[in-house]
């Protein structure tokens, strides 16, 4: 009985620990974040391989997404005469919810975990202790310029899966249903608001960029250093980057859109 | 990986695309209507009854969009509601004689304010007021008609 005690004090102790050092951890970061701006390239080369090589997916997926809700909010909305309104749903679905979220999401599951794997690797093969033993600091060479990459790659991804999505429900609505094109367009512009929907959205997906990249971080810099351990840090950090985006975005939603 | 040179190149379209994007949401989803509101004048109506008209709900006239609803308040001493309307500048030449009514758009749909046009040669001025006004259609109280109605 005690043991069962026991056991439950020390995962609090433990969880509490591991939150602590990720706050940290954070405020590492960020006071290493001016260091890190002075070297640009670093920054450059983990915008590359956290953003552009996210494209493809983000492109691919936002047309998907867009044309199934143009698809799915026609055969809705039909039913009340209001077919012409399918654009409205369409760029409002996507510039408040589902661009930054989704865009979160596939940044964690595509960007984050190799974040996670790369920094765990990192240190289970002791690359940063040597790192350390010459006198360069790994949050400052290695960790800033990922962080500060992914806080830059998510606002421009969710940015761009909006427009694409756009485009996608546009292409099926007026394309394939036969929607006039004028009313799609004027319907979406009267409804959408630039400081309200736009704004707003790209606030959402500037915070989960910070969370995603931060959990992918701290989740790789904690790594056990065995196979095992990278492992089962980068389904964790995927796991909680997700978690954490979605319980953001309910809160975020709830503070913003009232 | 990829040399830096061309790193450096798909880093800089990987920005510009998002720009772009966001340009495209800015312009052409959301149509950039209140960075640069168009200019207008406002005019005063009072109603007995507002029903369920809110604030940017639209104003027409012949069924055109001419401008909408600013704001709405409860006047304490007239106990009428005060709806202040934002004309576009551009039709500044309605009548001063103008009525303004509250209809709605479809049986279930949005609230707006419809004009109709007077005869007065005389504009209608910035800061004027609108003296012809028709409540909101209000159902239940149409119902409540109809069933005293009934029971006589």
């Amino acid at each position: 009985m005690t043991d069962l005690v026991a056991a439950l004090g020390q995962r609090t102790l433990l969880g509490l620990q591991g939150l602590g050092r990720a706050v940290v951890l954070v405020l590492r970061l960020l006071a290493a974040v001016p260091a890190a701006l002075r070297r640009p390239r670093l920054i450059i080369e983990q915008v590359y391989a956290v953003g552009v090589l996210s494209m493809v997916i983000i492109v691919v997926s936002s047309l998907f997404v867009g044309m199934v809700l143009g698809l799915q909010g026609y055969y809705t909305l039909v039913d009340f005469g209001a077919a012409e309104s399918v654009g409205t749903l369409v760029a409002l679905s996507l510039v408040r919810e589902l661009g930054p979220v989704v865009t979160a999401l596939l940044f964690a599951g595509r960007a984050g975990s190799s974040l996670t794997a790369e920094v765990g690797l990192m240190k289970a093969t002791e690359q940063l202790s040597s790192m350390e033993m010459m006198a360069v600091d790994p949050e400052r060479r290695i960790l800033a310029p990922r962080f500060i990459a992914s806080f830059i790659s998510v606002p421009l991804l969710a940015v761009v899966f909006s427009a694409v999505g756009v485009l996608g429900g546009y292409l099926v609505a007026v394309g394939m249903i036969g929607i006039d094109a004028g009313a799609f367009w004027s319907n979406m512009q009267s409804a959408v608001s630039v400081r309200d929907d736009i704004l707003n959205g790209f606030i959402k997906s500037v915070v989960f960029g910070f969370v995603a990249g931060w959990i992918a971080l701290h989740k790789g810099y904690e790594a056990e250093p065995t196979s095992q351990g990278v492992s089962r840090a980068t389904t964790m950090g995927v796991v909680h980057a997700s978690l954490a985006v979605l319980g953001l975005d309910f809160l975020l939603t709830a503070l913003m859109f009232d | 990986m990829a040399s830096q040179r061309m790193i450096e190149i798909w880093v800089g379209a990987f920005v510009a695309a998002g720009l772009a994007a966001l340009m495209v949401l800015a312009l052409q989803i959301a149509g950039l209507t209140e960075l640069r509101p168009p200019p207008g004048y406002q005019v005063t109506a009072y109603f007995d009854n507002v029903g369920g008209l809110r604030e940017k709900a639209p104003v027409n006239m012949a069924g055109v969009r001419v401008g909408r609803v600013e704001s709405i308040q409860l006047d304490s001493e007239r106990h009428q509601a005060r709806v202040v309307l934002k004309i576009d500048q551009r039709y500044n030449r309605i009548p001063r004689d103008t009525g303004a009514a509250i209809y709605t758009a479809g049986l279930l749909g949005e609230q707006y304010i419809g004009l109709e046009a007077g005869w007065e040669d005389e504009p209608l001025a910035a800061g004027g007021r609108i003296e012809n006004t028709q409540s909101a259609v209000v159902l239940e109280r149409i119902i409540g008609q109809f069933m005293t109605g009934m029971g006589d």
